[in-house]
């Protein structure tokens, strides 16, 4: 909150005591909200990124029957040295070109832990021999936990900047008078006018959107945030096993029998599940006990077809293949949380609907970022000498430029480093991570150092670059390059290339405009004259 | 130290309001979440339905705490709140 000058604080209105509380808590942790809104953009092609980071995994021309592909991985891990007892596999869809699965590591070897994981190719059902990378999963990690800390932190702050949000998003509409009728005007190149303008447009157009999308973020670990309703209700593992019945279709399972037997064919189960929920809408399949009698193999449903993340599941017999259940409906409360878990990640989305959510989500990225630079533009104007600013405004004025272009630089470098470094790097998967934070952190070094003018369009300008660039740098490193891609109809590869071009057109608009705009801006405060034009969407997002 | 003492004494119900607001609206939201037990649902339910409705809760809080107008009021609303809350958290525990 500003300190009030007014003595009397008990004055203000609710109109000005709400801006306050939205400026406040938009800035604190709008440099974190910035980077989880744009990681999580990127996010909705997740799979697409990781089909690009793995460019020695040929492109699907068709999903291959769930089923075979369910057998042969089966296979491979009744195979495996040293056997393992437990095993989950997520069958290729039209969006994933690999099978990913984990599976319990046997206890022999000690010191590792529990769970080991890999790709593997559906058509051999052996590991994928690709180069080491955490591909889009990387960006789609950091969204809700970082990096460089423990998990359980970082899903505390991603929640507390969830929290900041909300509340930044109520507060921001009560301070609306007129959300409507300024949902109408832009006042184009106005200076703060003109930010404020695009910062409402591109608020209230999403704004069902950006509420869903906080709120049903903190729904997707709002047991770790608010456990104690859980913690009275529950006293054994047994009653607590009730709840994860509702949220999970990882059924804990009982005790092994001791007794060795082979698993049944997993190809049979999964059919009957694909007579169920149709062809290509198996999700997972699961398997616990794997040798023993007492296995139990567990098909889940996929996601396409249904908004909801709720457990839908049929439970097999693993010796003898028989059907024990079939699981479909939660409570009323338990599905409430299941499609607002979907709705988040989009999942369930067509081609179509998944670009809509970038788009929307890209929006409320723009939202942040021109929420973040109206904070410098509305006090430049009030400095006593713009020459020399106060220190809370240099550190935000700063802050600002590597949040914004310093993550577009280090986002094009991750995916820049997954192209260069060499498979041979020990490590490798981490040392992408490693140069996007690096990276980072030059820009925040570049962004101290230079005049905040400059720094905004040399950040711009390289992002622009690196981007413009990234489609020839595929085209020398890999054999897929985007004339090839689009001969062979491989629209992951073709897509990406060409979304990088759009993005580094965006971005080299915006350090035009950057470089364009009078330093102090002083001379923009004439009398603002109400220009209402209607704002198509995303129309001002500089 | 006039100066000094005058600052603490204007900051003091802002300091007392964001406490109000990050700590007294998150125990109002956990408070909420475990008395949602006490309705007649299935357990898994209403821990559900009380984990799902705690955000709002806490959001509406913070709005609550900045929106009155003295700091005490705002630890006043919280308070009642609470207590109502108190009775039904108490008895599922």
């Amino acid at each position: 909150m500003k300190t009030d000058q007014n003595p009397k604080p008990a004055g203000r209105g609710i109109r000005q005591s709400m801006s306050s509380l939205h400026t406040w808590a938009g800035l604190l942790l709008g440099w974190v909200l910035y980077s989880m809104f744009l990681t999580g953009t990127v996010s909705y092609f997740k799979d697409e990124l990781s089909q690009w980071a793995r460019p020695e995994l040929p492109h699907l021309v068709q999903v291959p029957d769930p089923a075979a592909v369910a057998q042969r991985i089966a296979n491979e891990f009744s195979r495996m040295d040293g056997g393992t007892s437990q095993w989950s596999m997520r069958v290729p869809d039209a969006r994933n070109n690999s099978v990913y699965a984990f599976w319990r590591t046997s206890a022999r070897t000690p010191g590792q832990r529990g769970f080991a994981e890999a790709h593997f190719d559906p058509a051999t059902g052996e590991k994928v021999a690709s180069r080491e990378t955490l591909g889009g999963e990387f960006f789609y990690r950091y969204h809700f936990q970082f990096h460089y800390m423990p998990v359980v932190w970082g899903r505390w702050l991603a929640g507390i900047a969830a929290m900041f949000m909300l509340v930044a998003i109520i507060s921001g509409v009560i301070t609306h008078k007129k959300i409507f009728v300024d949902f109408f005007t832009f006042r184009w190149r106005k200076g703060q006018r003109s930010w404020l303008d695009a910062h409402n447009a591109l608020s209230v157009f999403g704004l069902p959107f950006h509420a869903m999308i906080t709120y049903s973020g903190l729904v997707t670990l709002m047991a770790l945030y608010m456990p104690w309703g859980e913690r009275a209700a529950f006293k054994t593992p047994a009653e607590r096993a009730q709840l994860t019945a509702e949220l999970s279709a990882f059924v804990p399972p009982g005790k092994p029998s001791g007794q060795k037997a082979p698993l049944a064919p997993v190809e049979d189960m999964v059919r009957q599940a694909q007579e169920r929920w149709g062809q290509n809408n198996i999700g997972r399949v699961n398997v616990v006990h794997a040798g023993d009698a007492a296995a139990r193999v567990t098909v889940v449903r996929g996601e396409p077809g249904r908004v909801s993340m709720s457990p839908q599941y049929m439970m097999f017999e693993g010796t003898t293949g028989k059907l024990l259940n079939v699981s479909e409906s939660v409570g009323p409360a338990a599905e409430t949380r299941g499609v607002f878990y979907a709705l988040h990640l989009g999942r369930f989305s067509d081609t179509v609907t998944r670009w809509l959510y970038f788009l929307v989500s890209a929006m409320g990225t723009a939202m942040v970022g021109t929420g973040l630079v109206m904070w410098t533009v509305k006090r430049r104007e009030k400095l006593p000498d713009p020459q020399r600013p106060y220190f809370g405004f240099r550190l935000v004025e700063r802050m600002n430029i590597a949040s914004i272009a310093g993550l577009s630089v280090a986002m094009t470098s991750f995916l820049w480093a997954n192209r260069l470094l060499p498979s041979s790097l020990a490590g490798r998967a981490n040392w992408e991570i490693n140069v996007f934070f690096i990276v980072w952190a030059l820009m925040l070094l570049h962004a101290l150092l230079r005049p905040a003018k400059a720094a905004w369009v040399e950040q711009l300008g390289m992002a622009s670059a690196l981007l413009f660039l990234l489609p020839v740098l595929n085209a020398l490193t890999t054999q897929r390059p985007l004339w090839h891609s689009l001969a062979t109809g491989d629209w992951v590869f073709a897509g990406i290339d060409i979304m990088c071009w759009v993005l580094a057109a965006l971005h080299a608009v915006l350090a035009l405009r950057a470089a364009r705009q009078k330093t102090g801006s002083r001379s923009t405060r004439k009398t603002s004259r109400r220009a209402p034009i209607a704002v198509a969407a995303g129309g001002g997002a500089e | 130290m006039s100066i000094l003492v005058h600052r603490v004494r204007s900051a003091g119900p802002l300091i007392s309001r964001i406490v109000a607001a990050l700590f007294g609206g998150y125990a109002v939201a956990a408070l909420s979440s475990v008395a949602v037990l006490a309705l007649p649902m299935s357990k898994p339910q209403a821990v559900l339905t009380g984990m799902l409705a705690s955000f709002i809760i806490y959001a509406g809080a913070v709005i609550w705490v900045f929106a009155v107008r003295s700091a005490t009021k705002a630890w006043v609303g919280l308070m009642i709140v609470a207590v109502l809350l108190l009775p039904a958290a108490w008895s599922v525990s």
